[in-house]
């Protein structure tokens, strides 16, 4: 069984390689280079895979969830600007087939403290980043589940554009 | 080929395990373990899992998957109360969890000896919060 909870966040990004000149990321990224930035309400998808405990009916612990997103997710990057204030796009570009990465690994790294002894196996991660454009980071199988999702082993990026 | 049959059902519920105490049950459940319940407009996707007959052009006959849902899960469900009104939630606790694994039991009966199988089951609880049941 999968149980899959929807989260939303609001951040600022602008998509600019430094490795490129300014006429080559213009080409690339193209409105989305604009030098001064621009936003997005940011579409959260977390699914778990595992079976409901029988005594309480849940396959994880929807409080602790929420908990561990908020605090590692959401507290991070709601409302504010990904390049000068997520440490991971210091040196990333914030493309959403990025930032569903980076929210995928912190999920991941935060995961076995967050839910010792539970079962449940966080799966996929999606990023809607409007409507239109949607982005899903499946993370491995139970041995494969502490690498972390950088196109690394275990890890398939998906970008429906 | 896969084809999904979307239906809504709103009924009140309440989560808790009545072996636990109330303040554990709100540590478990949240706001969902209000002793006096409250309710949901549940969306359940149904999809089966078929091959289009040549002649008719269709997997199954759609009148049939409307029949079963109404049967299975609208008409007992739909405007009720789970807790007291539609067993096993009488001594199950109705998680949309717990409700996705009794509509697959109620449903993938239903299709033996029809041309589509039960492939899966999308249960949302609100539009924030779904499970998905592929009957393991």
């Amino acid at each position: 069984m999968r149980l899959t909870r929807r989260y939303r966040f609001s951040a600022s990004h602008r998509l600019h390689a430094p490795a490129l000149d300014d006429e080559r990321n213009r080409e690339i990224y193209g409105k989305c280079n604009n030098p001064y930035g621009h936003g997005h309400d940011y579409t959260l998808e977390v699914a778990v895979a595992g079976e409901p405990a029988s005594a309480t009916g849940r396959l994880i612990a929807l409080g602790e969830l929420d908990r561990l997103v908020e605090s590692v997710i959401l507290k991070a990057m709601d409302r504010r600007d990904l390049n000068s204030q997520v440490e991971e796009f210091g040196k990333l570009v914030p493309t959403t087939e990025n930032l569903a990465a980076v929210v995928a690994a912190r999920l991941a790294k935060a995961w076995p403290a967050a839910f010792a002894g539970a079962a449940a196996r966080l799966e996929k991660v999606r990023i809607h980043e409007t409507n239109r454009n949607i982005f899903e980071v499946h993370l491995g199988a139970p041995e494969a589940a502490d690498d972390v999702p950088r196109g690394g082993p275990g890890t398939q990026i998906k970008a429906n554009q | 080929m896969l084809i999904t049959r979307q239906v809504e059902f709103s009924a009140s519920h309440t989560c808790s395990n009545p072996a636990l105490d109330r303040a554990a049950n709100e540590a478990l459940y949240g706001a969902e373990a209000n002793p006096q319940g409250h309710g949901h407009n549940f969306v359940l996707e149904v999809t089966l899992e078929g091959e289009p007959d040549p002649v008719t052009g269709m997997i199954v006959d759609l009148k049939l998957v409307k029949e079963v849902l109404e049967q299975e899960v609208v008409g007992p469900m739909d405007h009720r109360h789970l807790n007291r009104e539609v067993p096993p939630f009488d001594r199950v606790v109705p998680t949309p969890e717990n409700l996705a694994l009794e509509i697959w039991r109620r449903l993938e009966p239903r299709f033996h000896g029809t041309p589509a199988r039960l492939k899966q089951i999308r249960l949302f609880e609100t539009d924030d919060l779904w499970v998905d049941y592929e009957g393991r």
